[in-house]
Parts: structure tokens; C-alpha cells; sequence
């Protein structure tokens, strides 16, 4: 699904971002990318949405080489208040981007609330972002990613900028979106008439530093280091599904892992 | 989602869902609250004016009465509008109105063009700072010998006079809609006319209603100057007739229309602004 061979950026000031890095994510997986502040982490991303050219590399999404911004891909910031249209309603937030899809007026509201509902923000459809918690806003946009239906979703420390008790939600709804459990508001029962928007099949490519974040949510974990950013290690989480926040946490195996993570990301 | 969810101290829904009832009730009061002054001031006025009986300084009541009779001594079925009034007013307000949507329209294009390209920008804006530092009367004699007496002078003094303060107010605006909007919206597929319309324009708005809002003040102002400085019709010729005349009720009459005119103006502006950007005065008092 997505191929990222070679990958260096150098800024326009001679700061190396990324250097040689390669990933290779097969389809319908979630890939953590976890790594220290400064290590490329969002550059990597950026050059993924097509939002910039990497000075060398090559990044393939679905089999074509990236120039421009890839159809088929949503990207979820970090700074939810910054990223959220805040002239429009919630609603109209999530259905703006569905323009692209051709839908009619009428599609897009009933498709923008069949997502809110399913990140359980049916009641806060006619309410502007800025009304809402943080927690709230980041669901806005995650919503707003999801109703598009990418192919390819990339994260940008999504859950970065709320507190801890969101931020579990906000990972379980993850979770629970994708079908892979998880006790998510509104958790997996999505998938209204003609397949629904649930993010089955999905490929998920989230960029953090937590690493507990990383093994609890991936199916597999990048670790980058810096700068400039390269992939030190990649590790596979086979935890069983449903994943939970407190049991799953608690498995010997998640401890290991965790372990794991931490030591490559300290040990450069 | 919990209760706790919700932002505390928002105040966002109240204030949606707050009974018309009330916010007229609250309005009014502020009516009074600040009118009051305005009140005194007029009876301070009233009493000197009265007293000191000086043909300069005639007291508001008679100015009153002078401004019925030249504007407000017509049927009821024209809204007391007399004849005078036809005349006057429509050449001035048209003109003014006209030349203030030329302005905003060609300021708001513009602006979006220069601010859209960092190299349009750099190149000119010295050239747009000089301008709109040109004090703009001092080309209405320009105006004069090129167009003439008339309409299309007067349109051209407060075209050019204007569309200033839109410009570089909508430059400015486009130039600081935030980054990360518009790659959110280019990563969700809006193309770039889609771009303009949802995300560029709204996120340039409150610079764009600020720009216009100064400009409507101007194009007052470069009205009564045009009207002044030579054309026959029009509240400033108006006044010059008075000042021929010799008549400072008349002077005066005129001043006070004129101010009533911006003030109504303003405050109509005001309303459709407040309505248009409710999103902006609700996002930051949330602090977002």
C-alpha cells in the first residue's frame, strides 16, 4: 500500500530532516512511528501527504508514485484547533472535504452524521468546533478523515494535545473504527447501509512519541531516531484483539514490548 | 462523550439558544445605556446656543427645524422625503454606495491575488504603500481636468480613495489564514477554487470587514469633498449653496445630516458584520 524507498530531506537551510529512510506498509495495516522530538517524524509524514517533496527517494501510495497530494488519503493533525475550519459547523467540517467525492448535497450531510454518530458526536452536528472540549474537536477531525473514507490515513501525533483520560478514548475509538476492538464510544457498530464507514481495510500510519501509545494502538512499531531521522528498528505487536486499556497494558507481552520500544528509542 | 466534555466557562450554547425576547430587552438597554450622553450633550448645546443667541452657533432646535424643511417637509407616502431631499440624496448616496462596492470589489480581487503569491507581495507592495499614502483628495483636481464635472469624477475620487484600505486589509488576510488549514484542505482533495471559497476568503474575512468598514467612513468623506470641490448636485454642493447664502442653519443642517448618514451607515455595516462573523467573535472569546 504504501513504499517509502530511500527517503532523505534536507531544508532549504541545510537541515537534514530524514535520511535514507525505508517503509514498506502492506494494506489495511496500522503502522506506529514512534521516535524523540526531532527526528523527522513529521517531515516523513509531510512528504507521504504530498504536502512536500522530498530532496530524494521515492514514496509510492497504492502502486503510484507520490506527486502532489495523493487521492484516496486523509491526514489527522496534531493541532486540532488550527486544522478545523472554525467558520464552519461540525457538520459542515466533515462533509466539506466529501465534494470531492461527487456526492450531492444531501449524501454528504447524511454521510458527515452517519461519521459523527459513529465517533459519538451525533448531538454536536450543528455546533461550531470552538463550542466543543479539545477531546471533542479532535473527534471533529478524525471524523471528518474518516467520512472521506481514505485509502490511506496518516496521523500526526493525534492525541498529542489532549489530556490522559481522552487520549485512552481517543485510541480505543482508533482501535474501534478499524474493527479492532476496543471499547470506543460508539465502538464498532458503524457501517451504516453500502459498507459503511468503518475503517476496515484501512491503512493507518500514526506518528507519535508515546510509546505505550505505539504498542497499544499498531499492529507493527517504526522506532526513528535523530536527526537526521533513520529507521533504527521496526517491531512486530501481535497482541490479541480486542485490545483494552487496562488488560491489554497489563499483558506480559505489552510490557516486553513496551521495554523494547523504549530502549531503541533512548539508544540511538 | 461525558458531561465533562463539554468546554467549561465556553458560554457557546447559551448564547445560541438565548430567547429573542430578551436580547431585544438587552439591546434597548444598551440604546439607553449609551445614549444618554448623547442626550445631555444636545441639551447643554441647546441651552448655550440659546442664550448666547449668536448667528454662527444657532441652537439644535433650529437646525432641526431648518434640516424639515429643506429634507423632511414631503408627503408621508415618500416618507416625508421633499423634493430637496430627492435631489440631494440620491446623486450623494448613490455615488457614495457605488463607488464603495467598485472599491470593495476590485480591493477584495486584488488583495486575494497579492496575497495568494509571496512574489506578488514583495514586488509590489512599495508600490501599494505609496498608494495608499497618496492623500487621496489631492487627486480629485486630477479627476477634474481628466473626467470633468461630475459622476464619473466623483466615482473615480472615491474608487481610488477607497479601495486602499480593502486591498492591503485583504492582502494582509489571505496572506495569515493559517497553514495548516489549507493543507488540511488540500490533503482532502478541495482544488484550488474550492480552496479560495471555503477556507481562503472566511479565514481572510475579519481583515477583509475590517478594510471595508474603513473604507465606508472614507467614501463618505471623499463624497462631501468631491461634492464640495465641484459638482452641481449632492448634499456638499448643498452646502456650499449655504455658504453663498450665507445661511449657517443651513451649514449646519447639512453637518449633521452628514454625520447622521455615517452613523447610520456604520451601524448597518456593523449588523451584517456581526451576523457574517459570529464564528470569529465566538472562536475567540473560547480562546481557539
Amino acid at each position: 500500500m504504501l513504499e517509502i524507498a530511500g527517503l532523505s530531506h534536507r531544508y532549504a537551510d541545510g537541515h537534514r530532516a530524514v535520511e535514507g529512510v525505508e517503509l514498506h506498509v502492506a494494506s489495511g495495516e496500522l503502522v506506529s512511528i514512534v521516535g524523540p522530538s526531532g527526528c523527522g517524524k513529521s517531515t516523513l509524514l509531510r512528504c507521504v501527504a504530498g504536502l512536500q517533496r522530498p530532496s530524494e527517494g521515492r514514496i509510492a501510495v497504492g502502486g503510484r508514485d507520490v506527486d502532489g497530494v495523493p487521492d484516496d488519503l486523509a491526514v489527522v493533525f496534531q493541532d486540532y484547533t488550527r486544522s478545523l475550519f472554525p467558520w464552519l459547523t461540525v457538520r459542515d467540517n466533515v462533509a466539506l472535504p466529501l465534494r470531492r467525492r461527487g456526492l450531492a448535497r444531501a449524501e454528504r450531510r447524511a454521510r458527515a452524521e452517519e461519521t459523527l454518530a459513529q465517533v459519538g458526536l451525533d448531538s454536536a452536528a450543528g455546533r461550531y468546533p470552538w463550542q466543543l472540549s479539545g477531546g471533542m474537536q479532535q473527534r471533529v477531525a478524525i471524523a471528518r478523515a474518516l467520512a472521506y473514507r481514505p485509502a490511506l490515513l496518516l496521523m500526526d501525533e493525534p492525541f498529542g494535545s489532549v489530556d490522559a483520560q481522552t487520549r485512552e478514548d481517543l485510541e480505543d475509538l482508533l482501535l474501534a473504527v478499524r474493527g479492532g476492538g476496543g471499547g470506543g464510544p460508539g465502538g464498532g457498530s458503524g457501517g451504516g447501509p453500502g459498507g459503511g464507514c468503518d475503517g476496515r481495510g484501512m491503512t493507518i500510519l500514526l506518528v507519535t512519541h508515546d510509546i505505550d501509545e505505539s504498542v497499544y494502538v499498531g499492529d507493527r512499531v517504526v522506532v526513528l531516531t535523530g536527526a537526521p531521522g533513520r529507521v533504527h528498528s521496526e517491531l512486530r505487536v501481535e497482541l490479541p484483539a480486542p485490545r483494552d486499556q487496562i488488560g491489554t497494558r497489563g499483558l506480559p507481552e505489552f510490557v516486553k514490548l513496551r521495554a523494547e520500544v523504549g530502549r531503541a528509542v533512548r539508544r540511538p | 462523550m461525558s458531561a465533562g466534555d463539554m468546554r467549561q466557562g465556553g458560554g457557546g450554547r447559551e448564547r445560541v439558544g438565548r430567547p429573542v425576547a430578551g436580547r431585544m430587552m438587552r439591546a434597548g438597554l444598551g440604546v439607553l445605556a449609551r445614549g444618554w450622553l448623547l442626550v445631555l450633550l444636545v441639551l447643554v448645546w441647546e441651552s448655550a446656543a440659546r442664550r448666547a443667541e449668536d448667528l454662527y452657533f444657532p441652537p439644535p432646535t433650529r437646525i432641526a427645524r431648518t434640516m424639515r424643511e429643506l429634507w423632511w417637509s414631503g408627503p408621508p407616502s415618500r416618507l416625508w422625503l421633499s423634493d430637496l431631499a430627492v435631489d440631494d440624496f440620491v446623486p450623494s448616496l448613490s455615488h457614495l454606495l457605488l463607488g464603495w462596492a467598485v472599491a470593495g470589489a476590485v480591493g477584495i480581487a486584488v488583495g486575494v491575488g497579492i496575497g495568494l503569491s509571496r512574489v506578488a507581495f514583495h514586488v509590489l507592495d512599495p508600490v501599494l504603500q505609496f498608494g495608499r499614502a497618496v492623500p487621496p483628495p489631492t487627486l480629485i483636481p486630477f479627476f477634474m481636468v481628466a473626467f470633468g464635472l461630475g459622476t464619473s469624477m466623483q466615482l473615480a475620487a472615491i474608487v481610488f480613495g477607497v479601495v486602499w484600505p480593502v486591498l492591503l486589509n485583504t492582502a494582509d488576510g489571505v496572506r495569515s489564514v493559517e497553514p495548516l488549514q489549507l493543507d488540511t484542505a488540500r490533503v482532502l482533495g478541495l482544488g484550488r477554487l474550492a480552496r479560495l471559497r471555503y477556507v481562503v476568503l472566511p479565514g481572510a474575512a475579519p481583515k477583509i470587514f475590517a478594510g471595508l468598514r474603513v473604507a465606508l467612513g472614507f467614501a463618505l468623506i471623499l463624497m462631501v469633498i468631491a461634492e464640495l470641490m465641484g459638482s452641481g448636485e449632492g448634499i456638499g454642493s448643498r452646502l456650499n449653496a449655504a455658504e453663498r447664502e450665507f445661511r449657517p442653519d443651513r451649514l449646519w443642517a447639512g453637518i449633521v445630516l452628514l454625520g447622521g448618514i455615517g452613523s447610520v451607515l456604520n451601524g448597518l455595516f456593523l449588523l451584517v458584520e456581526r451576523k457574517a462573523l459570529a464564528w470569529h467573535r465566538g472562536a475567540r472569546r473560547t480562546g481557539t
